[in-house]
C-alpha cells in the first residue's frame, strides 16, 4: 500500500485535498477535526512523531494570484464570481513514521475570524513550544495549551511579527522596553 | 607640595599617572559577553593558539564586578538591551567596551525587528572591530589598540579639577 | 559554582514569576527560593536563561526562557532572493555552519527537483563530517570547562584550529563558511588536503584519545556525569528529540542511514548508542561519533579519488532562481539531530515562507523534565550536553 492510499484510508472522509510535490505528500483537513485526525494518524496510521509545528500567512499569496490573473485576462473575462477567499493563516503539522520513515504534511486553515486551534500538546509533548512560537508569531491561539504565553518575543510586545503585513523592520514597539536602567 | 603638582602638568602628577596606567594597561581583565558567534571566535581568541592572556587578559571574570573590559561579541536583541545596560552598569570603573562583530558594532546583516542596530547607541564603546565574525587575530588587535588608548589615558587628570576644588574646601 | 544573579532580565519575567510564587503557591512552598540563572552567565552558553525553583540545591522547577536572541532569520528569509539567505543560513548554528548550508542547499534543490553532481556531494560530505568533529569537539570541550576539566578544552580547540584551516583553503571563511552554492560547491578539495588529511586524521584521533584518557575513567567525571539526568527512550520521542540526545536514550536513529542523502547510502559506518540518556552517554555517544566521522571522510575520500579532476562541481541553475509553486520540506542530520528546512514558494524569486527546524529547540523544551529532581550543578551538566546554541534555538 502506497503512502498515498494510507493516507486516503486513514484520514477517510475527512480528507480536503491531497497534493504531492516533489515527493511531499499534504494532506488538508477542516479546521473541526484536525484534532481527531491527528489522532487517528498517530494511533492507526503509525505517524508517531512530529516533526515541527509551522505557521503560514497566505495574505500575499491571494493578493499575488489575483495580481496575475487580472494582468492576464482582464479584459476578457471578467473575474468569476468565486466564494469567499481562502482563510488567511495556515498550520501544518509535520509527521513523520519512525518505522517506515515517511513523512506527511497535514495542513488546516485557520479563517482570520476566528484564530483558535484545538492543541496538540496531549498526543506529543513536542508540540509544546512551536506551538507558542505559532501563537508569538502569528497569533492564532491553541486551546487546551497549557502554558501559551509569548515565547521569542517579550511580553510586552503587541504584535504579531511574522505576518505579512508586518515590515521587516518593526512598528517600534519596542520602545516601552527601559532602555535607561545605567 | 602635592597641591603644585597636581595644579600643573606637574611631574609627580605625570609620574602617578604612568604608574596607575602601566597597572591597568598590563591587566585589562575582560568579561567575555558572548552571544551568537562571535562569541566562539571570541571563545578562539581565549583559548590555547591564540591566547589573549599574553596582553594580560589573563582571568576572565565571570563576573560584572570584578572586570575591566566588557567584550561584547555578538548579536544584541532588542529583548537583550536592558540586559546589556544593566550589565554595563554594574561595572566598576574604570571600564572599556569592545564592541565584536558587525552585529555589536551596527546591527549586521540582521536589519529586522527584533535586533538593535550597534550597541553605540546604549553604551559606550571604546573600540569597533568589524567582521563577521573577526578572526581572532582582530580581537588581539583591538585588545593592543585598547591598551593604547588605556596608556594615553590622563586617569588623575582627569579629575584634577575635582581634587583642587576638595582641596579649597578643605584649606 | 557561583550562581549569583549576574544580570536578570530587564524585562518583566521575574517579577511575574515572583508573584505567581507569592500569591498563588501552597503554604509549604514558600520555603523554596526562586533562582534566576543567565541570561548572561558564564554556563548558560551566552543568552539562555533559566529560571528555577530549588529546595536547598534539588530542581523543583526549571522554566526555560529563550528569546534572547531571536534575530528574524525566517522573517528576513522572507525578504531575500534564494541566494542571497545562504550566508545567513550561517549563523544558525555557527559550531557547523556548512551542515545549515548544506542543509538549505539541498532543500532549495529538491524545491527545484535538481541533483547536483556526485563529485559535489562528496565534498559536502567531506566538508560536513569534518564541521561534525569540529562541533562534537566544542561540544565535549565545553562540557568539560563547565564541570571543572579545563585541559581537554585546550586540547581539543588546538585540534579544531587545524580543521578550520582545511575550511580556510577551501571556501576561506573560518567559522561562518557559507560553503557552496544553490546546485553544487564552488571549488574541488583544496590541493593541501591531500597532503593534510593524512596527517589530521590521526591528530584528530590522538585529541580523542587524550580526551578519553582524561575524562572517561575519571573518578570526579563518572560522579558528575554518569547517571545525571537519565532519559528514557519513549518519553525522548514524545518530546521530539533527535541525533545524539536520542541515540544516547538507547534509539538508533539517524537521518544519514535512515534517510540517505547525498551519497551516504555507499559508506559503511555504526551508529553508536547509549543504554540511559545520562549525560555520560552523551558525552560517549559525541565522543564516538567522532570516530565513525572520519571513517565516514575516510571512505568518501577513497570514492572522491575516483573521479577525475575535471569532473562537474556544479549544476546549471538559472541567475535568479524561481522554484514552481509548491512546499517542501528535508532534513539533514546535523550534529545536533534533524535540521529541517520547510520552504514554501509562491514561484516569485523570493521564498514564501521559510521555517526552520532547528535540532535543539526540541531537546531545550524538555528541559524541565530532563532536570527536575537533580542539583543545580547537574543542571549546569544537562545543559552543556545538550548543546544549546542560541542562534539556532531563537533563530
Ligand atoms: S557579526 Fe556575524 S559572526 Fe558576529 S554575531 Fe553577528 S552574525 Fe554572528
Amino acid at each position: 500500500m502506497s503512502l498515498k492510499e494510507k493516507v486516503q484510508a486513514v484520514i477517510g472522509g475527512d480528507l480536503v485535498e491531497l497534493t504531492d510535490f516533489r515527493g511531499d505528500l499534504c494532506a488538508e483537513v477542516p479546521k473541526g477535526r484536525c484534532l481527531q485526525v491527528l489522532t487517528r494518524l498517530k494511533e492507526e496510521g503509525g505517524f508517531d512523531f512530529l516533526s515541527d509545528v509551522i505557521g503560514m500567512d497566505n495574505l500575499h499569496l491571494y493578493e499575488k494570484k489575483k495580481q496575475k490573473k487580472g494582468k492576464k485576462a482582464e479584459e476578457e473575462t471578467k473575474p468569476e464570481k468565486q466564494g469567499p477567499p481562502p482563510p488567511r493563516f495556515e498550520v501544518i503539522y509535520l509527521l513523520l513514521s519512525l518505522e517506515t520513515g515517511e513523512r506527511l504534511q497535514i495542513r488546516v486553515r485557520v479563517p482570520e475570524d476566528d484564530l483558535e486551534l484545538p492543541t496538540i500538546t496531549g498526543l506529543w509533548r513536542a508540540a509544546d513550544w512551536p506551538e507558542r512560537e505559532v501563537f508569538d508569531m502569528f497569533g492564532i491561539r491553541f486551546k487546551g495549551h497549557p502554558n501559551l504565553r509569548r515565547l521569542l518575543m517579550w511580553d510586552e510586545f503587541q504584535d504579531h511579527p511574522l505576518r505579512k503585513d508586518y515590515p521587516l523592520e518593526g512598528k517600534g514597539e519596542e520602545r516601552h522596553l527601559n532602555y535607561d536602567i545605567g | 607640595m602635592g597641591f603644585q603638582a597636581i595644579q600643573g602638568e606637574g611631574w609627580l602628577l605625570a609620574k602617578a599617572e604612568q604608574l596607575i596606567n602601566w597597572g591597568r594597561s598590563r591587566s585589562p581583565w575582560p568579561f567575555p559577553y558572548g552571544t551568537a558567534c562571535c562569541g566562539i571566535e571570541l571563545m578562539c581568541a581565549l583559548a590555547s593558539g591564540y591566547d589573549m592572556a599574553r596582553f594580560g587578559a589573563e582571568r576572565v571574570a565571570f563576573t560584572p564586578r570584578q572586570c575591566d573590559v566588557l567584550i561584547v561579541a555578538g548579536t544584541i536583541t532588542k529583548k537583550m538591551v536592558p540586559v546589556l545596560k544593566r550589565i554595563y552598569a554594574q561595572m566598576a570603573e574604570p571600564k572599556w567596551v569592545l564592541a565584536v562583530g558587525a552585529c555589536a558594532c551596527s546591527g549586521g546583516v540582521f536589519r529586522t525587528y527584533s535586533t538593535h542596530q550597534g550597541i553605540g547607541s546604549v553604551i559606550p564603546v571604546d573600540v569597533y572591530i568589524p567582521g563577521c565574525p573577526p578572526r581572532p587575530e582582530g580581537i588581539l588587535y583591538a585588545l593592543l589598540k585598547l591598551i593604547d588608548k588605556i596608556e594615553a589615558d590622563h586617569p588623575l587628570y582627569k579629575q584634577r579639577s575635582k581634587v583642587i576644588e576638595a582641596l579649597e574646601a578643605a584649606k | 559554582m557561583d550562581l549569583s544573579l549576574n544580570g536578570e532580565g530587564g524585562n518583566s519575567v521575574t517579577k511575574q514569576v515572583e508573584t505567581i510564587c507569592i500569591t498563588t503557591g501552597p503554604i509549604e512552598y514558600s520555603e523554596y527560593v526562586t533562582l534566576n540563572i543567565g541570561p548572561i552567565h558564564p554556563a548558560m552558553h551566552g543568552t539562555l536563561r533559566v529560571i528555577t525553583r530549588t529546595d536547598g540545591e534539588t530542581i523543583i522547577s526549571a522554566k526555560p526562557e529563550i528569546g534572547y536572541l531571536h534575530r528574524g532569520v525566517e522573517k528576513l528569509g522572507e525578504n531575500m532572493s534564494y541566494a542571497q539567505f545562504l550566508p545567513i543560513t550561517d549563523r544558525l548554528n555557527y559550531c557547523s555552519a556548512i551542515c545549515n548550508n548544506v542543509a538549505y542547499e539541498m532543500a532549495v534543490e529538491k524545491l527545484l527537483g535538481i541533483e547536483v553532481p556526485p563529485k559535489a556531494q562528496l565534498i559536502r560530505m567531506i566538508m560536513m563530517e569534518l564541521a561534525r568533529i569540529a562541533d562534537h569537539q566544542v561540544c565535549v570541550g565545553i562540557l568539560g570547562v563547565d564541570l571543572g576539566a579545563l585541559t581537554p578544552f585546550f586540547y581539543l580547540i588546538i585540534q579544531r584550529e587545524e580543521i578550520y584551516e582545511i575550511f580556510e583553503w577551501h571556501h576561506g571563511a573560518r567559522l561562518t563558511n557559507s560553503m557552496g552554492a544553490i546546485g553544487g560547491v564552488e571549488a574541488d578539495l583544496p590541493d593541501r588536503f591531500h597532503e593534510k588529511w593524512p596527517k589530521l586524521r590521526n591528530t584528530i584521533r590522538k585529541a580523542n584519545d587524550e580526551t578519553d584518557r582524561l575524562l572517561t575513567h575519571n573518578r570526579i567525571w563518572m560522579d558528575r556525569t554518569i547517571g545525571v539526568n537519565a532519559f528514557c527512550a519513549d518519553d525522548a520521542l514524545n518530546w521530539g528529540f533527535t541525533g545524539p540526545m536520542l541515540r544516547a536514550c538507547g534509539v538508533g536513529r539517524d537521518l544519514r542511514k535512515d534517510e540517505p542523502y547525498l551519497m551516504y547510502d555507499k559508506i559503511k559506518f555504526d551508529i553508536p548508542t547509549g543504554k540511559h540518556g545520562d549525560v555520560f552517554d552523551r558525552y560517549m555517544v559525541r565522543m564516538l561519533e567522532m570516530e565513525e566521522s572520519v571513517k565516514i571522510i575516510d571512505q568518501a575520500y577513497q570514492l572522491y579519488k575516483e573521479f577525475p579532476d575535471d569532473a562537474p562541481l556544479m549544476k546549471k541553475v538559472p541567475k535568479i532562481i524561481r522554484p514552481p509553486e509548491g512546499q517542501i520540506y528535508h532534513a539533514i542530520e546535523s550534529p545536533n539531530g534533524e535540521l529541517g528546512f520547510f520552504i514554501k514558494s509562491d514561484g516569485s524569486d523570493k521564498p514564501y515562507r521559510i521555517k526552520i527546524r532547528p535540532p535543539c529547540y526540541m531537546v531545550y523544551q524538555a528541559f524541565e523534565d530532563l532536570v527536575k529532581g537533580e542539583m543545580i550543578s547537574d543542571l549546569i551538566a544537562c545543559l552543556s550536553s545538550i548543546n544549546v546554541i542560541a542562534g539556532e534555538l531563537d533563530r
